[in-house]
C-alpha cells in the first residue's frame, strides 16, 4: 500500500476513535440505573439510531452482501430474518419489558416466573449467545485492520478494547448509546456513500435501492436481466431465480428461526429499557428498523453490483462468451485486483496457460465439458473470492477517493466495537445484576454493585480481547447456534410471560431446558459435540439431515419444543401465584394508576 | 372513550383484547408478506416486475423489508391511540 494512503487510513480511524473517547469524557455514570439502562432518559429515535448500531455487527457490515451475492435470491433469508425480527420484537416483546422496568432480561424471568433457577438458567443462556456473538465482532475488528489498515492484528485489536474499555468501564450503558449513535453516523455514511458512487457508474441513478432494478448506463438492459444472463451463460444459475441457494424450506425455517432469534436477544431487548416510556419502547421499534433498512436495502443492491462489476471486469465481450477475445488477459488486471491478489482474498490461476482469465460454474459438469470441447477451458480460474471483497473492494472498484476507503476501514470497525461494547454490557450486567445481587449477595449497596459492574466489565473485554487474538477454530459455526438460542430459549419464554398469564415456574424452566438441549443436540449431531468435528454422529449435508433441515434453520423447531414442553409442564402443575398474575396484568398496560 | 362509571379491570379486559387482535392483524401482513411473497409465492411472482426487479426477487431483497417497517410505526400509532380510548396513555 502507498504511504500516503496508510497515513489517511490511520488518521481517520484516529479522529473517531478521538471522538469516542470525548464521548467517553462527557457520558461518565454515577448510578447502577444510569450504567444499566442509561436512566431511562434516552430519546427514542436517538435510541433508535443506538439500537442499529449495536445490532449491525462486522458480519451485517463486512460480509453480508457478499453472502447474498454469493447465494442471489435465497439471500433474502438474511435480509427478511434480520428485519423481521423487529416486527415480534415491537409487538411482542419491547413494550411490556419496558413497563416491567427493571435492569435486565434474565431479571423479568426470574420476577415473572418467581424462581431463581429461571434467573440462573436465562444467564446461562444469555452467556451463551452473548460471549458466541462477541467472538465474531472481534474478528470483525481485526479483518478491518489487517486488510485494510494493514496494521498487526494484535495492535488493531488492543488499542479497540482500549477504546471501548474508557467508554464502557466508565459510562456504562450512557456512554454506549451515545457512542453507538456516533458509530451509527460513521458506518452508515461508510457503507452508502461507496454503494451511491456504483450506482451511478453502472445505472446513472444515484439511488442504489432504485439502481439495482434500473437499465444499464447507455443500454436498455436492466441490471438484474443482464447479471442473470451472464451468470447462465457462465454455468451458474440466475441471480434472481428461487432455484440454487438453499432449499425453500430451508430458506423458510431459516428466515423464520433469524426473526424469532433476532427478537430473543438480549443486548438487543435491553436497549428498549433505556427509553423514557412505554409509547417510546413501541416508536423507538420503528426508528431502529429504519435506521437498519438504511443499509439492509443498500446491502443487496452493493452485493449485485459488485458481483456484475467483477464478471464486467473479467468479461470484456459478455455476447461472445467462450471466444479468446472475449476475457480479460492476465496483464490487464485492472490495479485493484492485483493489490486484493496480493492479500489473498482474490486469486487467480491460469489453469490452461492461455494468459487470459476465464471464470465460470466448473462444478455444472454438463457446462464444464462443454467448455472444455469447446472453448478449451480447464477450470474455472478465479480459485478464491473472499465474500468479504464486494464490500471491502467496492471504493477501489468504483474508483473512489483515498478518504473513502479510509472510511470504509472506519465504517467496519465502528459497527464491530458497537455490537461489542452492547454484548458486554449484556455480560457484565447478567453476571453483576443478576448473578452478584440477585443470587449470591442480595445485600449488596448501590456503590458495591456498581463496583462490581465495572469490574466484569473490564473481565468481560479481556476475555473477547483474548478470544479475538486466540479465536477458536469454530468461530462462525457458533454465530448460528447464538441465533438458534436465542430463538429457542429465550424469545418463547419471554413471550409466553406475557401473553400467558397461567405459565408457571416449572412450565418456563422446563421450556428453556427442551428449546436449549433440542436445538444443541441438533446442530452437535451435525458438527460435532462442542464443535469438534471428530465427535459428528452424521454428515453435515442434506442428505443426512432430518426432513432436509440445515442446522443453521433448526431455531424454530427448538421454540416449538419450547413451547409445546412449557405448555404440557404447567397444565400438570400448580398454576402461578395470585401476585404474579397481577403483575402480568399490569406489564399489559402502559400507564398503572 | 372511557366511561368513569366503568370497571377498571373491565377496561383493562376489553384494552388487551383489542391490543391482540392489533397484534394478530399486524403478524398476518407481517407472515404473509415476508414468508408468503417473500418466499413460497416467490417463482410465481418472479414471473411479473417492478421496474427491472422481478416481483418475488423484490419482495425477498426490498419490500418485505419496507412492508416490516410500516407494520413497526402503524402499530405504534394505532396503540397510542386505544391508549388514549382507554385512558392509559402515559404523560
Amino acid at each position: 500500500m502507498e504511504g500516503s494512503q496508510q497515513i489517511i487510513n490511520l488518521l481517520v480511524v484516529g479522529v473517531t476513535f478521538a471522538l469516542y473517547i470525548g464521548i467517553a469524557i462527557w457520558a461518565r455514570t454515577s448510578s447502577t440505573s444510569e450504567f444499566y439502562v442509561a436512566g431511562k432518559g434516552i430519546n427514542p429515535v436517538a435510541n433508535g439510531m443506538a439500537t442499529a448500531a449495536d445490532w449491525m455487527s462486522a458480519a451485517s457490515f463486512i460480509s453480508m452482501a457478499g453472502l447474498i451475492a454469493f447465494l442471489g435470491f435465497t439471500g433474502g433469508a438474511y435480509l427478511m430474518g434480520w428485519t423481521g425480527g423487529y416486527v415480534l420484537m415491537a409487538l411482542l416483546l419491547a413494550p411490556y419489558l419496558r413497563k416491567f422496568g427493571k435492569f435486565t432480561v434474565p431479571e423479568f424471568i426470574g420476577d415473572r416466573f418467581y424462581s431463581t433457577t429461571a434467573r440462573v438458567v436465562a444467564v446461562i443462556c444469555l452467556l451463551v449467545i452473548s460471549i458466541t456473538y462477541v467472538i465474531g465482532q472481534m474478528r470483525g475488528v481485526g479483518i478491518a485492520f489487517a486488510n485494510i489498515l494493514e496494521v498487526p492484528l494484535t495492535v488493531g485489536l488492543i488499542s479497540g478494547m482500549f477504546v471501548v474499555f474508557l467508554y464502557a468501564v466508565f459510562g456504562g450503558m450512557k456512554g454506549i448509546t451515545y457512542t453507538q449513535i456516533a458509530q451509527y453516523c460513521v458506518m452508515i455514511f461508510a457503507y452508502t456513500v461507496p454503494a451511491v458512487f456504483i450506482s451511478l457508474i453502472i445505472t446513472g441513478v444515484p439511488i442504489p435501492q432504485i439502481g439495482l432494478g434500473s437499465t444499464m448506463t447507455g443500454s436498455e438492459t436492466h441490471l438484474l436481466t443482464a447479471l442473470d444472463q451472464t451468470l447462465v451463460d457462465l454455468g451458474f444459475t440466475q441471480y434472481t431465480a428461487t432455484e440454487g441457494g438453499m432449499s425453500m424450506l430451508n430458506m423458510f425455517l431459516l428466515t423464520v428461526s433469524l426473526m424469532i432469534g433476532t427478537a430473543g436477544l438480549p443486548h438487543v431487548i435491553v436497549r428498549f429499557f433505556t427509553v423514557p416510556r412505554i409509547r417510546d419502547a413501541r416508536k423507538s421499534a420503528g426508528w431502529a428498523l429504519f435506521f437498519i433498512a438504511i443499509l439492509y436495502t443498500t446491502a443487496p443492491a452493493v452485493g449485485a453490483m459488485a458481483t456484475w462489476n467483477l464478471l464486467d471486469t473479467m468479461i470484456l465481450d459478455r455476447q461472445a462468451i467462450g471466444e479468446e477475445e472475449s476475457h480479460l488477459r492476465y496483464a490487464d488486471q485492472p490495479a485493484w485486483m492485483e493489490r486484493w491478489g496480493e492479500t489473498g482474498l482474490l486469486a487467480f490461476e491460469d489453469k490452461n496457460e492461455d494468459g487470459r482469465i476465464q471464470y465460470y460454474n466448473a462444478a455444472n459438469e454438463e457446462f464444464a465439458a462443454m467448455a472444455e470441447e469447446e472453448y478449451g477451458w480447464e477450470g474455472s480460474e478465479l480459485t478464491r473470492l473472499d465474500r468479504d471483497i464486494i464490500v471491502l473492494a467496492n471504493p477501489e472498484i468504483a474508483g473512489l477517493p483515498t478518504w473513502i476507503i479510509a472510511l470504509v476501514a472506519a465504517g467496519g470497525i465502528a459497527a464491530a466495537l458497537s455490537t461489542a461494547a452492547g454484548l458486554l454490557l449484556a455480560i457484565s450486567s447478567s453476571i453483576s445484576h443478576d448473578l452478584l445481587k440477585g443470587v449470591f449477595k442480595p445485600d449488596i449497596t448501590e456503590k458495591g454493585e456498581m463496583l462490581a459492574a465495572r469490574l466484569s466489565m473490564a473481565g468481560a473485554i479481556l476475555l473477547a480481547g483474548y478470544l479475538g487474538l486466540n479465536p477458536p477454530g469454530f468461530a462462525a459455526e457458533v454465530v448460528a447456534l447464538a441465533f438458534g438460542l436465542a430463538a429457542a430459549s429465550l424469545f418463547p419464554t419471554l413471550m409466553m410471560g406475557i401473553f400467558y398469564k397461567k405459565m408457571n415456574r416449572e412450565g418456563a424452566i422446563a421450556g428453556m431446558l427442551a428449546g436449549l438441549v433440542v436445538t444443541l443436540a441438533y446442530i452437535f449431531t451435525y458438527k460435532g459435540f462442542l464443535f469438534f468435528p471428530q465427535l459428528a454422529l452424521l454428515p453435515d449435508n442434506a442428505d443426512y439431515w432430518l426432513f432436509g433441515i440445515n442446522p443453521g434453520s433448526f431455531g424454530v423447531i427448538g421454540a416449538i419444543a419450547n413451547v409445546v414442553v412449557s405448555f404440557v409442564v404447567a397444565k400438570v402443575t400448580a398454576p402461578p401465584p395470585a401476585h404474579i398474575q397481577a403483575l402480568v396484568e399490569s406489564v399489559r398496560v402502559p400507564r398503572a394508576d | 372513550m372511557s366511561d368513569s362509571g366503568n370497571q377498571p379491570t373491565k377496561d383493562r379486559g376489553e384494552y388487551w383484547q383489542k391490543n391482540l387482535k392489533i397484534i394478530a392483524g399486524c403478524l398476518f401482513v407481517w407472515a404473509f408478506v415476508g414468508l408468503g411473497l417473500g418466499i413460497v409465492f416467490a417463482d410465481f411472482l418472479n414471473n411479473f416486475s417492478i421496474g427491472g426487479y422481478p416481483l418475488g426477487f423484490w419482495f425477498a431483497q426490498q419490500g418485505s423489508i419496507y412492508t416490516f417497517l410500516v407494520i413497526i410505526f402503524y402499530y405504534a400509532w394505532r396503540m397510542n391511540k386505544l391508549d388514549q380510548e382507554y385512558d392509559v396513555y402515559e404523560h
